[in-house]
């Protein structure tokens, strides 16, 4: 085993791996900015339920639904098994709801309406939403049968202010959502089984989007200043470059693909910046290293050398990140398959970016040996004497 | 020697797997369903007595059930299977009657000696667990606007007394206190008299308009003080919340505050959102009553029990007249402090300018008669009936419960500020406070997030986690061993030490497993391995540039570490962010990739170096290593 290693000459072809990455990220910020993200839940807020039907879903029938209903930007699709589905909607179940019930008190006709739906006050215990009708009596509201006890639980009603308050058990959300499912039932005769609902505010995700932009930003940041105060500004450029490129990839994908955007794809893009940047370190840490042992060689040989005697580790150890996540995605079901997916391409196309982006930016920086000779405290770096 | 452990760094490593392996071994014991059993105030003694009903029930009911205990203030059955257990405890539930709360539990099947180690195992998430959430949103807009108005009033009060004359005086929403006058001379007395009794008080005079006949100032409320506002929002909501969830019967619920404005609820276990909505949306009450005098007629006087068990013991219920002063409406903050001259404990108490008129009204001509409080809970029983099919059903019961929390002399005439005295202790006090604030009318809060997540899909998902962990281990092991033969071994049991640490650690902190934070555990897996990688591609590279075995092995450490060290430390701080921005299953990721880097730097450097030098380092003339 001890024959040389051959020099790859990686840097040779850094002038064509250039402009392919700036044509890849100006395609990928494109699709960025004009496809934008099919956002989960999470981001847009709105309602999710997962539903297991008992015989392979219908769906067609079901996207027919919710669109009869006028749900905004509804989304059915299996979730697992063919049998389970899931349904999505950017609205709230209780406006659904409110709209449902107006409706129908409308059609009662002399001009009844409902007003306004109020929380229940204190002596109203037990209850959940407390509608406001106009024009239309207590007597009236009783005679119509509208608030049956299958659908809203138990009601009260009372007169207040001019007005006919119905206090309700079961609110206008669960009223809604349980509509919804006897309607999908008639549709399609099957019977199904609501296995969870999710139901999110908008102003969650508003917040999301801030805060996870936010995380971005504080990771690049925070790598920067580690990868400066570790080695040298120029690497930290050279750092960033190569993060950003993956991470505005890895988002692009999702986005030209329109695969789901959720909290945990989130996750794993935050995470791909700290795990991308450890392959960029483990080149960064050889250069240095190079860059001090040997003597008069140019900055793009000394990055070939380095990344040569690093390959072997660097297709490893991506290797055996990739091959857990696809594990991941083949066993790890729904939930986790944009996790894993983000991961899978950010570990495949980090790869590339750390050879050919990162070490390619820090040496356009103009790297120099001087800008690495040791500092008097580093002399004892790596510890040992090297006498072959 | 070069490649020699000395022997207590091989005695610590086997103590930490060893303790490693005790503090994980709790993750694989199952725990069973269980119904348990125990009494809705502390009074109530939970003995052996109750434990004999329990099971004639479930043997009547021919439901199998093992391991019952009870132990004084709860008991428990196990059951085999959720159906089983659902079925016992509409049993149970219909043996006992009223005062007990029978609720679903899981019972942990740890060996004894286990649990006086102090191992458990890891919560489970409500992704994995099953359950309810809830995320509540404070309105504490609403709340300092509420204050502002009492502020507005307040000041009316003492520019009064103090005989100064202002136009207008009032609240609008943006905090702000708009006061208006004649001239200009009155808003400098205004304030300056003002401003001495509110130090969270920004005071800024308006510049007299053009017309010259606009004098005034806007009295604005400071940042900290509105923090503070909606601080005391927030607890007191988070109190309140604290108490309904208590009568849910969940076995360990999470009320949690998050961020400055939300309340975090979680309930395992519970299946309806809509049963738990209602339950955890009721709110107490106070009411504030004149104590009976002797010559109150039986007609007008009802008798309460006082909430406080040694209390009602020593004193029996109380007699309060039906006539109501006050409700806890009008209750806008209520304080336990000490009385700066006796210093006794004391509890101060705000009402609202019309709760403090009707006070004043009440009080002045009752000076030496008593003042009760009484504490308003809304509560549901719920009882086993026969439908009109004669089948079992639940049926929920609405009741309210009226218990006397203080008795107290009333020394002068009440207004919107008064103090109860007379308190033996600090912590009777707080007490006190904490029901007054729990009783007053708290600033409304409303659902922005529900979730709920059916216990099938959470098995499913704790399925999916664990198989794809175990097959993550498997391609991992495989890869290893084909790529770095005995070498490979060594980062295999480095590995699969790390994944016994990972579980010990979550376990030992009580972290909760979520779904992500399983595929945290499986990206570490991966990632683990990288340093070992590193190492090994190290000693390759010493051997081809011709160095001895031994010194290679030596050399590959040495170097390799603080590359190691360097590539994880940028992945830890990215961790770190993640849980700062994340929500609460991204947090579970976090920590669960936080602490597996560390243990992987931990095993993946001293572990697998220990093997090596153990089977090659005593070796002095190695010729060949299977790398």
């Amino acid at each position: 085993m001890t024959q040389e290693l051959k020099i790859i000459n990686f840097m040779g072809i850094r002038k064509y791996t250039s402009g392919f990455s700036i044509v890849l990220t100006i395609l990928a910020v494109a699709s960025i900015v004009f496809q934008g993200f099919k956002l989960g839940l999470d981001f847009t807020g709105g309602t999710q339920l997962e539903v297991q039907f008992d015989r392979p879903a219908d769906l067609a029938k079901i996207r027919d639904v919710l669109h009869e209903k006028q749900l905004h930007s509804p989304v059915a699709v299996t979730f697992g098994s063919d049998a389970d589905v899931m349904i999505r909607t950017q609205d709230q179940m209780s406006n659904k709801g409110r709209e449902y019930i107006a409706a129908e008190i409308t059609k009662l006709g002399n001009g009844a309406s409902l007003q306004d739906v109020l929380r229940p006050t204190r002596e109203q215990e037990g209850f959940v939403d407390v509608l406001v009708i106009s024009n239309l009596t207590p007597e009236q509201v009783n005679q119509s049968g509208i608030f049956d006890s299958a659908r809203f639980g138990k009601t009260i009603v009372s007169t207040k202010d001019n007005a006919t308050q119905v206090a309700i058990e079961k609110g206008l959300d669960m009223v809604y959502s349980q509509h919804l499912l006897e309607e999908l039932q008639t549709a399609t005769g099957a019977s199904i089984k609501l296995r969870s609902s999710e139901s999110v505010g908008p102003q969650i995700g508003d917040e999301l989007r801030d805060s996870g932009g936010l995380g971005m930003l504080c990771a690049f940041f925070l790598v920067f200043l580690y990868v400066a105060v570790q080695f040298q500004w120029k690497f930290s450029i050279g750092a960033l470059v190569g993060l950003v490129h993956v991470t505005i990839v890895t988002l692009a994908c999702f986005s030209f693909f329109q695969w789901d955007f959720d909290l945990n794809v989130l996750a794993a893009i935050i995470a791909l910046i700290g795990y991308s940047i450890n392959d960029t370190i483990v080149i960064f840490d050889r250069i240095r290293e190079n860059f001090r042992k040997l003597r008069a060689v140019d900055p793009i040989e000394i990055v070939n050398i380095s990344m040569t005697q690093t390959l072997g580790r660097s297709i490893m150890t991506h290797v055996t990140v990739f091959l857990v996540m696809a594990v991941l995605y083949v066993f790890g079901g729904e939930l986790l398959a944009g996790f894993s997916k983000a991961m899978m391409i950010g570990v495949v196309f980090g790869c590339y970016t750390s050879i050919y982006i990162a070490a390619n930016a820090t040496v356009a920086m103009g790297i120099s040996k001087e800008d690495l000779m040791p500092r008097p405290k580093d002399e004892t770096e790596g510890g040992v004497d090297l006498t072959p | 020697m070069l490649n020699r452990y000395p022997l207590w760094k091989y005695l610590m490593l086997i103590a930490v797997t060893v303790i490693g392996f005790i503090y994980s071994i709790p993750n694989i014991y199952i725990p069973d369903p269980a119904v348990q059993v125990s009494g809705d105030s502390t009074a109530k003694v939970i003995d052996k007595a109750v434990l004999d009903r329990i099971e004639q029930t479930l043997k009547d009911a021919k439901l199998d059930y093992f391991g019952a205990e009870s132990n004084g203030e709860s008991a428990m059955v196990r059951l085999h299977g959720h159906e089983q257990q659902m079925l016992a405890r509409t049993a149970i539930q219909r043996a006992l009657g009223d005062g007990y709360i029978v609720a679903l539990n899981s019972a942990s099947t740890t060996p004894g000696w286990l649990r006086a180690l102090g191992a458990e195992p890891m919560k489970l998430g409500l992704d994995l667990a099953g359950g309810v959430h809830f995320l509540l949103e404070v309105d504490s807009a609403s709340a300092v606007e509420k204050r502002q108005i009492i502020n507005a009033d307040d000041m009316k009060d003492k520019l009064r007394k103090a005989k100064l004359r202002y136009l207008s005086i009032v609240a609008n929403r943006d905090n702000q206190i708009v006061a208006r006058f004649r001239n200009a001379e009155s808003v400098d007395q205004a304030i300056s008299a003002l401003r001495g009794d509110y130090p969270g008080m920004q005071f800024v005079k308006q510049d007299a308009a053009a017309d010259a006949s606009d004098f005034g100032f806007v009295a604005t409320l400071s940042d900290a003080a509105v923090k503070e506002i909606e601080d005391y929002a927030l607890n007191q909501n988070l109190v309140t919340l604290r108490n309904r969830v208590n009568e849910l019967g969940v076995s360990e619920p999470i009320v949690q505050r998050q961020g400055r404005s939300r309340i975090i609820v979680q309930l395992p276990g519970v299946q309806d959102p809509a049963e738990a909505k209602r339950v955890i949306g009721k709110t107490a009450n106070l009411e504030f009553r004149l104590g009976a005098s002797p010559d109150t007629l039986v007609s007008n006087k009802e008798e309460f029990p006082f909430k406080d068990e040694l209390m009602q013991m020593q004193r029996g219920n109380a007699e309060l007249e039906k006539q109501l002063i006050v409700t806890g409406d009008s209750v806008t903050d209520a304080k336990s402090s000490f009385d700066p001259e006796t210093n006794q404990p004391q509890v101060n108490i705000t009402l609202d300018s019309l709760g403090g008129a009707k006070m004043n009204r009440v009080t002045r001509n009752n000076v030496g008669r008593q003042m009760g409080i009484l504490f308003i809970e809304y509560k549901t029983r719920t009882q086993v009936v026969k439908n009109e099919a004669g089948e079992d059903i639940e049926k929920a019961t609405q009741y309210i419960e009226r218990k006397v929390i203080s008795l107290a002399t009333i020394q002068s005439a009440l207004g919107i500020q008064f103090r109860i005295t007379g308190l033996d202790q600090p912590g009777e006090a707080a007490e006190l406070a904490l029901l007054l604030r729990a009783g007053a009318l708290a600033a409304p809060m409303h659902f922005v997030e529900e979730r709920t997540i059916g216990p099938s899909l959470g098995a499913d998902n704790i399925k999916k986690g664990v198989n794809s962990s175990i097959w993550a281990l498997v391609m991992v092991f495989v890869f290893m061993v084909i790529f770095y033969r005995v070498f490979g071994i060594f980062a295999n049991i480095a590995l699969a030490i790390n994944v016994l640490l990972l579980m010990t650690v979550l376990s030992m902190f009580g972290a909760t497993l979520t779904l992500p934070g399983i595929a945290g555990i499986v990206l570490t897996m991966g990632v683990a391995v990288d340093a070992n990688v590193l190492i090994y591609s190290r000693i390759r590279e010493e051997l081809r540039n011709g160095a001895s075995p031994q010194q290679a092995i030596y050399t590959g450490y040495e170097r390799a570490f603080i590359t190691i060290l360097d590539a994880n430390l940028t992945t830890m701080i990215v961790a770190i962010i993640l849980f700062a921005v994340g929500t609460g299953p991204i947090k579970g990721f976090a920590i669960t990739l936080w602490i597996g880097l560390a243990t992987s730097m931990f095993t993946s450097i001293m572990v697998s170096r220990a093997l090596a030098n153990l089977v090659y380092g005593r070796r002095k003339n190695l010729q060949k290593i299977s790398l």
